[in-house]
């Protein structure tokens, strides 16, 4: 038997059910790899091991009982810092929330909770999800398992390098410009933006409102499949959530792709680094041999989409970052007056992204700049989203790479802001079209031996077309995702 | 009034805020209602913990398209929700869910009745947004510029808030009393809100200029607000009115500013000019979905409207047959009105009498209980019943001053109170007959003076059989038995 760290959540729930296993044996394996690792890579900000073997305890007492709460219940997961956990500190990455201890679940993780998943806990994060590298987080620096002098991606990075290094076999991220789609892809996961509204956000510390959504990272297509259904669905307490029925993902899922028309985009053709061409390049040519059809499309808009998001998304942030002043939770620093309190206590508790965005946001909803900048930029987003409009009714999915470059080294662009937003280039506009998109480990790039993912971008709600066809791709590409034997892990 | 002696004219527009008395809050499910122990009903939501989202109150919809229908507006086919951002400590969120360019509600018109006679003052627009909470100063006089530090109450916070915007359309505090006196009575009859302006369910604030006659343009417009009562919005538009005339006269500049009224002196200040205008940094609020009322749903709330302060003051003129100023007075509240239509309807006469009972008698003593007429423990129909026993003759209108009296003190019938104080009417002719003829015997000169064609003299004679009857004889047919006996 394969190391149950390396197990994938499915392998772990037969291996459950065939009774080879407990959820305490799992959680355990799990615990003790989290011990051996975190100190090298520091993936979490709060471990909660305790609570984990309890809850593993009590999963195996109701599959002895014969009333498991679901297929998975007994396999840990772990969470981005960023959602609310009753009970448990939650601080999105941020100093400014030192200390908070929620007094609710976020919508995510009662779910997960409802389904059995015991909580190993809270990973690192770029602060607010404002990053690409998470080496933004307002507490430290997490690496990637692939190359320790790497960064893991992010803004879901912790959650990326905790799946990747096998600590966990799946874990919840979010997603607002590519924050689990580029993780995933510079540390070779599977890494799911749904459709916005088709996860609740209630309970996720919002960065951009309209654009953020969660989604899993996992070491396989399949239990990404399974881990969002596990929280999908609608929501009374998100009146942004989606109220039609979620089809099935995991049912079906190994469909094929016979006769799918997949879009390559003219505008990207070219695009990003030669290492990450060369491996999408083959995927587009694997795609094709697995019997879709390639078919070039164009989106000119998706060039607009880096300057209409760093407008929408610091907009929508400096008005979400608003509540963080003080007076009613997290981290304060005392002063005479409200006004100094306040003052002082964003000036000292948010790091500098976070300033700066608060600072673009703030300008471009001033009067008298309104129309140029966060209107324009409205604008902007209408128009992809009509572009993608038009593409589909060419093509049911659009291929592009996940990333521009594989993972780049620790300090490499801290002090180049509009390098990290580069980042993000090919994911961007499917946050601001809202459509869903994932990204699949593709290979090894040839010139530096690190991980490319290929995002498949599917139409809204059509996930199961996009899953399937991801799924065709993992099974006939057959890389072992895992970075063992790697010097670094 | 001062409108018509002098150079100048006074434009007012209202803006008042109006607190919805849904259950639950706009955007969370926590209860609506006045006090209760600081920060008991609240929830991540109206607290704005990190990660909550509002949903909107339909209920609170609805009530604000009744507000607005009622007002006589159109209902936006589009509407959604902004954020108005701002920092103040009792805002959750620093920002308020509001509305902005699309608000609900717009264009509509009411009919005044006030001291430039009757006519339409515009409704630019009726939104709904949510409460803040309170925050309260300790130590320094409760003002926050001087305290030693602030609490924060959050119950209030996301309580539905109603924001009703009128045209410059008002011109005089009198005015201004007739506006929100009929928009109170509005709100009261569709049964949205409380109106309690002493308790903050209903807020005013009035932005006034004075200009000279016949000028095009309007003059600085002053901003006034703490008001608590429609006593305050008259005497705080009458200072300043007369504060802005004399400052033109002596030849000084107005500015635009916000000026606070102070309820003890009667006197208003500057609280800040236009300099510190802010930029709230208006946008559509993202967490939640524009929403297009549905046209069956506008549809069947028009149809359930109540009847309007202006229609109830015609229907009282016509219906009642009763003078503008009996109008004025039972209809400047709903209840009010309600009350006294239900008095009218267990009174088979005519409704005058029942009027001229509440107006000249029972509004006396609410006045000194300081009760509203809906509070007393009178009902409708016992002062119906009063007013029956009068033309029924079981009691005399003197007598039934004192029967009032003795129902709002306790509730009873009147029938029991002219019991209990053995206030009954004698009509029993054999009794009052023996006393008649008592009457004339001991007094033979005045009956003799009668008999002679004196009829003067039959005044003395009546109040003297009054007077043995200790006052219960009915003095009609005491006065009919005496021309009878001595003609």
């Amino acid at each position: 038997m394969t190391d149950l760290h390396w197990m994938s959540a499915l392998e772990l729930a037969d291996a459950l059910d065939a009774k080879d296993v407990s959820s305490r044996e799992i959680t355990e394996a799990l615990v003790a790899r989290g011990d051996a690792l975190e100190e090298r890579l520091g993936t979490f900000l709060h471990r909660t091991s305790e609570r984990a073997l309890e809850e593993a305890d009590a999963a195996d007492a109701r599959r002895s009982a014969g009333e498991a709460k679901s297929r998975f219940d007994g396999i840990p997961v772990a969470y981005k810092d960023l959602f609310v956990t009753k009970g448990v500190p939650t601080t999105s990455g941020s100093k400014i929330l030192k200390g908070f201890v929620p007094p609710y679940d976020a919508t995510v993780v009662a779910r997960s909770d409802a389904a059995g998943l015991p909580m190993l806990g809270k990973t690192n994060m770029d602060e607010f999800a404002m990053g690409s590298s998470t080496e933004n987080s307002g507490y430290q620096k997490t690496r990637n398992p692939w190359d320790t002098e790497r960064v893991p991606g992010g803004s879901s990075g912790g959650s990326a390098a905790a799946v990747a290094a096998g600590m966990t076999p799946w874990a919840w991220g979010t997603d607002t410009g590519g924050s689990i789609r580029q993780p995933a892809s510079l540390c070779s996961l599977v890494g799911v933006k749904p459709t916005y509204g088709y996860v609740s956000r209630y309970g996720m510390i919002a960065f951009a409102s309209s654009l953020d959504q969660a989604g899993p990272l996992t070491r396989t297509v399949a239990d990404a499949a399974a881990l969002l259904e596990i929280a999908a669905g609608h929501d009374a307490m998100d009146s942004t959530s989606i109220r039609d029925e979620r089809p099935a993902l995991l049912d079906g899922i190994d469909g094929g792709i016979e006769g799918l028309r997949i879009g390559v985009v003219k505008e990207f053709v070219g695009g990003g680094s030669d290492g990450v061409r060369a491996v999408t390049d083959e995927a587009y040519a694997r795609l094709e041999k697995l019997g879709a059809t390639l078919v070039e499309v164009s989106l000119p808009s998706f060039q607009h989409g880096i300057p209409a998001y760093y407008l929408v998304a610091p907009a929508e942030c400096s008005s979400n970052l608003a509540r963080f002043d003080g007076v009613r939770y997290g981290a304060r620093v005392e002063a005479d007056d409200i006004i100094k309190m306040t003052s002082r206590t964003r000036s000292e508790g948010f790091g500098a992204e976070v300033k700066r965005r608060i600072m673009l946001g703030t300008y471009a909803l001033s009067a008298g700049y309104y129309d140029a900048y966060y209107g324009k930029a409205q604008k902007v987003r209408t128009l992809i989203t009509q572009d993608l409009a038009k593409a589909y009714e060419k093509v049911d999915l659009i291929a592009t790479p996940s990333s521009p470059t594989t993972a780049f080294k620790i300090g490499e662009r801290t002090d180049d802001p509009l390098a990290m937003y580069l980042s993000d280039i090919f994911t961007v506009p499917v946050n601001l079209a809202g459509n869903a998109g994932i990204s699949v480990p593709a290979g090894l790039a040839p010139d530096d031996g690190l991980p490319v993912g290929l995002q498949l971008i599917a139409k809204s709600l059509d996930e199961p077309t996009m899953f399937k066809a991801a799924y065709a791709f993992e099974q006939d590409l057959g890389f072992a995702t895992s970075p063992e034997g790697r010097a670094s892990i | 009034m001062t409108q018509v002696q002098d150079l100048y004219e006074t434009t007012v527009g209202l803006e008042i805020h109006v607190e919805l008395s849904t259950a639950s809050k706009m955007f969370c499910g926590c209860r609506v209602s006045f006090g209760g122990d600081p920060n008991t009903r609240t929830c991540p939501v109206c607290l704005g913990m990190p990660g909550s989202l509002p949903v909107p109150n339909e209920k609170a919809i609805e009530f604000t398209m009744k507000i607005g229908l009622a007002l006589g507006c159109k209902i936006a086919e589009h509407s959604l929700f902004h954020r108005k951002n701002y920092f103040y400590p009792d805002m959750p969120k620093n920002y308020q869910i509001s509305q902005y360019d699309s608000p609900l509600c717009h264009e509509g018109a009411v009919e005044i009745s006030g001291d430039w006679g009757t006519h339409k003052v515009g409704i630019t627009r009726v939104h709904l947004e949510e409460d803040t909470g309170k925050s309260i100063h300790i130590g320094g006089g409760g003002r926050i510029a001087d305290s030693d530090y602030s609490l924060e109450d959050f119950n209030r916070a996301g309580t539905p808030l109603v924001e009703i915007v009128s045209e410059p359309d008002i011109r005089s505090a009198d005015e201004a009393r007739a506006f929100v006196t009929d928009l109170r009575a509005t709100i009261e009859a569709l049964g949205v809100s409380d109106v309690r302006m002493e308790e903050g369910s209903m807020r005013v604030d009035a932005n006034v200029s004075v200009r000279l006659k016949g000028a095009k343009e309007f003059g600085a417009k002053v901003e006034v607000k703490n008001m608590n009562s429609i006593r305050s919005v008259v005497r705080a538009l009458e200072y300043e009115e007369e504060r802005q005339r004399k400052a033109l006269d002596a030849g000084e500049m107005l500015v635009q500013e916000t000026r606070h009224f102070d309820e003890k002196t009667g006197v208003t200040s500057s609280m800040r000019t236009k300099e510190y205008a802010f930029d709230y940094r208006y946008f559509p609020e993202p967490d939640m979905v524009p929403f297009e009322p549905a046209e069956t749903w506008v549809g069947s709330i028009r149809e359930s409207l109540p009847e309007r302060p202006a229609a109830r003051r015609a229907r009282f003129a016509e219906e009642y047959g009763l003078g503008a100023k009996d109008v004025e007075v039972l209809t400047s509240s709903f209840k009010a009105a309600q009350w006294f239509e239900a008095a009218a309807a267990a009174y088979p006469g005519d409704a005058k009498k029942v009027v001229n009972w509440i107006i000249a008698d029972l509004f006396g003593l609410l006045n000194e209980a300081g009760l509203e007429l809906w509070e007393s423990k009178i009902a409708p129909s016992q002062l119906a019943n009063l007013v029956t026993l009068i033309d029924s003759g079981k009691i005399s209108g003197k007598q039934a001053k004192l029967v009032l009296g003795g129902m709002f003190e306790t509730g009873n019938d009147p029938e029991k109170v002219v019991a209990e104080k053995g206030l009954e009417q004698v009509s029993d002719a054999g009794a009052i007959e023996a006393v008649v003829d008592e009457v004339i015997a001991e007094n033979a000169d005045a009956a003799g003076k009668v008999r002679s064609g004196n009829l003067g003299t039959i005044g003395f004679l009546v109040g003297q059989v009054m007077k043995k009857s200790k006052g219960k004889a009915n003095p009609q047919m005491v006065n009919e038995l005496l021309r009878r006996k001595l003609s």
